[in-house]
């Protein structure tokens, strides 16, 4: 391991998430000198655990999947890329958060892979991997960063080498508001219940249906939403369910409901740590980011504020391996390594935690 | 902020012939804030407005304008009549999104305390009560007035929500001038005044030790991020807090837990 990474023209890291239901292994390159690389996607290959309608993934089954595709999804993200194996620098993989049992397996399996190939290792925090890969992907140069996802609901901005946590959620994720509102509904997990509500909740919109609304400063409350959603929906079930306007309400009306509520609520915690920290710019990031209702809504308020919002798609808002890969080779250009012996994860491990060395 | 002003429409209160016409004097995420007339020409007040936000649904947007309004009004009437110090509210259209309420002469408490420090370089770097106690004396007098004032407020039954020291204003005492020793007058002029608390947008109405406490910690929070040098004052606020409020000390213990989680858990969502 005699060469010096910061000479070095085309670096190349492999990423490996697995904090949730997605399997994602993938590979990128960077190019040039370290102050202004450009980033590419070489491989970006993803696997999804998808449990019935009505359930939700548990822990168990979850690493159960991602120990049954490991193989074959890291062989499909080396072909992919089109690389040899002495071309990347690094392994990364995720520390966490997110669930303990398929954190494990696939820390377990990016341990393997760099005693293997003999490559050094780095842990990645997922949260930073979403706002990097956000971040190279749109340009945004210094945004409010909205990360939402099943697991996490957080306003986040950067100042002096942290992204540090304006607001967040007080009791549970946007994303597991949904996905639990969408097991009452039955709707089907594949390929994602969000993206299920979003496409039903077009059908919807006759009535606003009343829903607390739960933002106390820039943080803000789901589970009571979620509750009131439940209850809506065993009405409707049993028959009995009126709107305001006294005619019955469907399944389309309450996910319309729904998303309108939850997603005027991040908008405007959004807004206030905007003005709180004097941007204009708006990164959303995480797969709740996916919805496209949500990118319309950051749009009106940005473009109110003189402002814009960036979003990705699908390949990247939602859990993959790529953005574990750049941000872990981002850290490693800096000096940083996971010794072997360290290279835990962790259930719990906040996104101001992390020291942001490669941003002034 | 005259780009942003001239792209919304002034609330309909302000288009109607006023002896004196309505100027902004801020903007914030949630609404905007003029300076205004009520009903005669000598009685200046505070309009604030809350527009229409175009990416929520109509609906929505109607409940959430009316009830905030609605809500923080409110709450001023009750610290108004319980004699906490907060402007009184003159006029409110809640479903037009506007209220109107007494105009507060004076200062910032923010604005006060670094015109305070800001004039004492000699001073070193930190302040303490105790070295320079007869220097100190009209700040931590300052520091008394705010605990008192956030005491009575605790004992209405209210929370604030977002209380900093750009959230209080330094009101001049009427009557002018008490005792002064010469020379250093117009110095302490700059702390001088009554505490009168302002922006009841967040509050909340609440006798929970933990929602006062939390009250207590985001103060000490902001306080310590805008006046570094006076941090160690702020034990002054605390004290005269216990003196005023009678459930202050379950409070207090409270807010020792607040300080060592931090507001920020460690979370899995």
């Amino acid at each position: 391991m005699g060469i010096d990474i910061t000479k070095k023209k085309r670096r190349i890291a492999l990423g490996c998430e697995g904090s949730a239901n997605k399997l994602g292994i993938g590979v990128i390159l960077h190019e040039g000198d370290l102050t202004t690389p450009t980033s590419t996607v070489l491989s970006n290959v993803r696997h999804t655990f998808v449990s019935p309608p009505g359930t939700g993934f548990l822990p168990k089954d979850t690493a159960h999947h991602h120990r049954s595709f490991f193989v074959r999804t890291a062989k499909q993200a080396l072909s992919d890329a089109n690389i040899t194996l002495a071309e990347i620098d690094c392994i990364s993989y995720t520390r966490g958060p997110g669930m303990g049992a398929p954190l494990t397996s696939v820390a377990i399996a990016a341990r393997t892979l760099a005693l293997l190939w003999d490559k050094p290792l780095v842990g990645v925090n997922h949260c930073v991997g979403h706002i990097e890969m956000g971040r190279a992907i749109t340009g945004a140069d210094h945004p409010v960063v909205l990360y939402v996802s099943g697991g996490n609901t957080q306003v986040i901005a950067y100042a002096e080498q942290r992204y540090r946590i304006f607001g967040e959620t007080l009791d549970i994720a946007v994303g597991n508001c949904l996905d639990r509102f969408a097991r009452a509904l039955a709707i089907s997990n594949d390929p994602a219940p969000g993206y299920n509500i979003e496409q039903l909740a077009k059908h919807g919109g006759r009535v606003l249906l009343d829903l607390p609304y739960a933002v106390k400063g820039m943080d803000c409350s789901f589970s009571g939403i979620l509750t009131r959603a439940e209850e809506l929906a065993a009405q409707m079930k049993a028959g009995g369910g009126k709107g305001p306007d006294g005619e019955p309400f469907t399944g389309a009306d309450l996910c319309f409901s729904l998303q309108e509520t939850v997603f005027a609520m991040l908008v405007e915690i959004t807004e206030r740590a905007m003005a709180h920290v004097g941007s204009n710019q708006v990164l959303i990031v995480g797969g709740v980011g996916c919805n496209e209702r949500l990118q319309e809504m950051m749009g009106l308020m940005a473009a109110d504020r003189g402002g814009s919002v960036y979003a990705t798609d699908e390949r990247f808002c939602i859990d993959n391996g790529i953005m574990i890969a750049h941000a872990g080779l981002l850290a490693y250009e800096t000096g940083f390594r996971t010794p072997i012996e360290e290279s835990t994860c962790t259930q719990r491990f906040r996104t101001d935690e992390v020291l942001v060395k490669w941003r002034k | 902020m005259a780009v942003a002003d001239a792209q919304f429409p002034p609330p309909k209160v302000l288009t109607y012939p006023a002896s004196a016409p309505p100027s902004l004097i801020t903007q914030g995420a949630e609404g905007r804030l003029y300076k205004t007339t009520h009903l005669v020409p000598g009685r200046p007040c505070a309009l604030k407005y809350r527009p229409p936000k175009p990416y929520r649904h109509p609906t929505l947007d109607a409940r959430l304008t009316k009830a905030r309004i609605s809500s923080e009004a409110k709450v001023l009437e009750r610290c108004w009549r319980e004699g906490v110090p907060v402007p009184a509210v003159y006029a409110m259209d809640p479903a037009a999104g506007w209220m109107m309420m007494e105009w507060i002469e004076g200062i910032p408490v923010r604005v006060g305390i670094n015109e305070w420090l800001g004039e004492r370089p000699e001073d070193g770097a930190e302040i303490s009560s105790s070295s320079q106690e007869t220097d100190q004396t009209p700040l931590v007098d300052l520091m008394k007035r705010i605990g008192t004032a956030i005491g009575a407020l605790h004992k209405t039954g209210v929370v604030h929500g977002d209380l900093t020291t750009s959230n209080m204003m330094l009101r001049p005492t009427r009557g002018g001038q008490v005792d002064g020793c010469a020379g250093d007058e117009d110095k302490a002029r700059v702390v001088e005044g009554d505490v009168v608390l302002i922006d009841f947008g967040l509050a909340t109405q609440s006798m929970a030790d933990e929602d006062r406490a939390v009250d207590l910690y985001v103060l000490e929070r902001a306080f310590a991020s805008t006046h570094p040098r006076a941090e160690k004052l702020f034990a002054a606020v605390l004290q005269s807090y216990k003196e005023t409020f009678k459930k202050a000390p379950s409070v207090l213990i409270k807010l020792e837990d607040v300080r060592m989680r931090g507001r920020k858990r460690s979370m899995l969502g």
